[in-house]
């Protein structure tokens, strides 16, 4: 399942590329793409699990860029 | 501004008054204390944190959760050994000069970003539904095909469909590029993105709002930051070894030479500061991607989309491009491009032409032996229903009156013999001409179709029939031509003599005719492998069977609005509006665009080098290693949004 997600406040573009890999690395996640310019991210994950690895995107995510939001 | 980039302007705004009032105290001499410790080091550490806390905060957050070699952290360490030095002010001045550095680049960078979704601004936010004679607003998701929607003048189109009833003038603007408005009445087909201009409409949906042009466009547009060019990818795996490395520089530039010789340690330390300071690549990660974007923006805002910042890339680098015939160079509709009337032909040479009628479309411009060749042909063709004919009948212009043909009968791969108002009419081929005899009969050469006419026996004239040229395309090709396109190859199905009076008027390099559909991408292959190395072939078509071609091609470029949906979908670049002239403005912007993305790394890396090898021979200081941080980003940032800005 593909779903998109709208970040708020991701404000450095090294950040974004850190965030795409570290997502990437999670089991279950066949791709993600965040977009530093669009302020988006797109997640390629396997339906039966995709809220448990959405969970692990956030912290993911918060420990690379803490004051970046997810918009769920 | 958002308030978190005006919180940050007024701090920034604090701290610049507090640092020149203590600039200005401890150059005036009378206040000495200000550069001694403890006292100055006090003093200087209220602006210190009211600049940088955030900074000193996110460091120490990050080394928590594992990230270490972040730019919060280099700046930290950094400005920390400014401290430890005794150079309060030049702590307080990078950390400064660091914070404007980084609010500029945010407000840049947030601008460009808004004047892009400006520009796809295209996507509806509601439809209009009639229920019980009243009209509601619903979520275009929730439109079914098959229902019907009202579109108010002024209001975007939500989803694809047919008119059934009003007429409106239709703003394309936002899909094409194109700033005629467009006619469009009962029964034309209309796509979503576009803005209704005058008259209410009703329309048909044919597709649900996910199929919809629009949703097809945002998402292509969305997605076309995700392929990335050969450069971006070197940036980012250039980025990953870089921060590491001057870091390390850094660590042995502090420690190594004061061990080995003595001295001191201060002045090393300080030196690796500047190192620090300048190990951010934060110039080239924002500006590479950005200038891209800035580019398919650009593109975008012509009417044409480019899917991903490789395919930018490869445009830039485009030698050869193959174009399909019909659709692409020509119209694809036949149309009657000249009448011959019986004996004309033979008199003079070429310009025997000007007595010719061409584009019969006006009547008050037709002789009246044309009239009448054009008349009975359409007669004769009264019932059928052939592209020939249909021409044939647009070009007489007036409405066939059936009842004068009194028998019309086909011959088989000849034409048609008909009785009309009384008189034998013959319409066919030559072989119908001399097998039925007719006097004074002459076969006459042209690349088009050729369909005689004859009436009671004797030869009245002949009308050519052939696909006429897309408006434009001679420029395109003359355009391509001088932005460094070199080869131009036309790939058909047609005739030999079709396809190269096609190529000579258009000036093309090559011609491939006759070709089976299945032969095309045999010739795009051969033309590949013809191609040198760090050259790209494009192919160009409107999508009918073209699919496997426009993948093959190094660039696929297919036409927006007659190609089908597999067409676009398996194309890189897609022209909105169907307009080859589009292609060179391309080349134009992702040449403009890959100058300015190398202009900006060879400025970075060029800076950064230089203020790297005066910082460890002592002669730069902490202003100079700033400039190459943040400055650099900024200037980069700049020249990149020149990227989307189109001429």
């Amino acid at each position: 399942m593909k779903k998109k997600f709208k970040l708020q406040d991701l404000d450095c573009a090294n950040c974004a590329a850190k965030m795409e890999d570290a997502i990437k690395k999670i089991p279950g996640v066949h791709d993600a793409s965040v977009s530093f310019m669009m302020q988006k991210m797109v997640i390629d994950a396997e339906d039966d699990q995709f809220d448990a690895i959405m969970k692990q995107v956030v912290a993911a995510c918060a420990k690379v860029e803490p004051d970046c939001k997810i918009l769920m | 501004m958002t308030d978190k980039q005006k919180k940050m302007l007024a701090r920034i705004c604090v701290t610049l008054v507090l640092f020149v009032g203590l600039m200005i105290g401890s150059h005036s001499g009378r206040f000495l204390w200000l550069t001694q410790f403890p006292a100055g080091f006090f003093v200087y550490l209220v602006p210190y944190l009211v600049i940088g806390y955030d900074i000193v905060g996110k460091a120490a957050r990050n080394i928590r959760n594992g990230q270490v070699f972040d730019e919060n952290f280099l700046m930290m360490i950094a400005t920390f050994g400014a401290f430890g030095v005794g150079e309060y002010s030049e702590a307080l001045a990078v950390m400064l000069f660091y914070q404007v550095g980084e609010l500029f680049q945010n407000v840049a960078v947030s601008r460009s970003r808004q004047s892009i979704s400006d520009m796809m601004d295209i996507c509806p936010e509601y439809a209009n539904i009639e229920e019980d004679g009243q009209l509601i607003q619903v979520d275009p998701d929730d439109v079914e095909p098959g229902m019907v929607i009202v579109i108010k003048a002024g209001e975007r189109i939500p989803l694809d469909g047919k008119i059934v009833e009003g007429e409106s003038m239709i703003d394309t603007a936002a899909l094409t590029g194109e700033s005629v408005p467009r006619r469009a009445a009962v029964g034309d087909e209309v796509i979503s993105g576009c803005v209704n201009g005058s008259g209410t409409l009703k329309v048909q949906v044919t597709k649900a709002f996910e199929d919809s042009t629009v949703a097809k466009i945002l998402e292509l547009v969305e997605n076309a930051g995700s392929k990335k060019a050969k450069v971006e990818n070197f940036i980012t795996r250039f980025a990953r070894y870089y921060t590491p490395v001057v870091t390390i520089g850094a660590a042995v530039l502090a420690v190594l030479p004061p061990l080995i010789a003595g001295g001191n340690w201060g002045e090393w330390i300080q030196r690796a500061c500047i190192f620090l300071v300048i190990s951010c690549p934060c110039a080239l990660v924002i500006s590479v991607p950005l200038g891209f974007f800035g580019g398919i923006g650009a593109a975008s805002k012509l009417g044409v989309l480019v899917k991903g910042s490789n395919y930018l890339e490869a445009v830039a680098e485009m030698t050869t491009i193959v174009f399909d015939k019909t659709g692409t160079l020509t119209k694809g509709e036949f149309k009657v491009q000249e009448v011959i009337p019986a004996g004309k032909s033979m008199e003079g040479d070429g310009n025997g032409n000007a007595a010719l009628q061409r584009g019969q479309t006006e009547t008050g411009t037709q002789t009246e032996a044309v009239r009448e060749i054009l008349r009975l042909a359409a007669y004769g063709e009264g019932y059928s229903n052939h592209p020939i004919s249909n021409s044939i009948k647009a070009a007489y212009g007036d409405p066939v009156d059936v009842a004068g043909i009194e028998k019309a009968e086909e011959v088989a791969g000849h034409g048609i013999r008909a009785v009309i108002e009384g008189r034998e009419v013959l319409v066919g081929n030559g072989k119908l001409m001399k097998k039925m005899g007719v006097s004074s009969f002459a076969e006459i050469k042209s690349s088009g179709t050729v369909v005689y006419v004859a009436c009671d026996g004797s030869f009245l004239g002949s009308i050519v029939i052939a696909d006429s040229i897309k408006d434009g395309v001679k420029e395109a090709i003359r355009e391509m031509k001088k932005v460094g396109v070199k080869r131009c190859v036309m790939l058909t199905g047609d005739r030999k003599e079709a396809a190269q009076a096609v190529a000579d008027e258009l000036g093309l390099d090559e011609v491939h005719a006759e070709l089976l559909p299945g032969d095309k991408v045999g010739r795009v292959e051969e033309l590949l492998a013809k191609q040198p190395a760090k050259s790209r072939l494009a192919f160009a078509g409107d999508g009918i069977n073209d699919a496997p071609v426009l993948t093959r091609a190094d660039i696929g470029i297919a036409m927006g609005s007659m190609g089908s949906d597999a067409a676009i979908e398996a194309a890189d670049v897609v022209l909105m509006d169907d307009d080859v002239r589009k292609i060179a403005a391309v080349v134009k912007i992702s040449r403009k665009t890959l100058r300015i993305v190398k202009q900006n790394i060879a400025f970075a890396l060029g800076v950064k080098a230089l203020v790297l090898v005066l910082g460890a021979f002592g002669a730069a200081n902490m202003w100079e290693a700033v400039f190459a941080d943040v400055g650099v980003s900024v200037i980069a940032i700049l020249n990149s949004m020149r990227a989307l800005k189109v001429k």
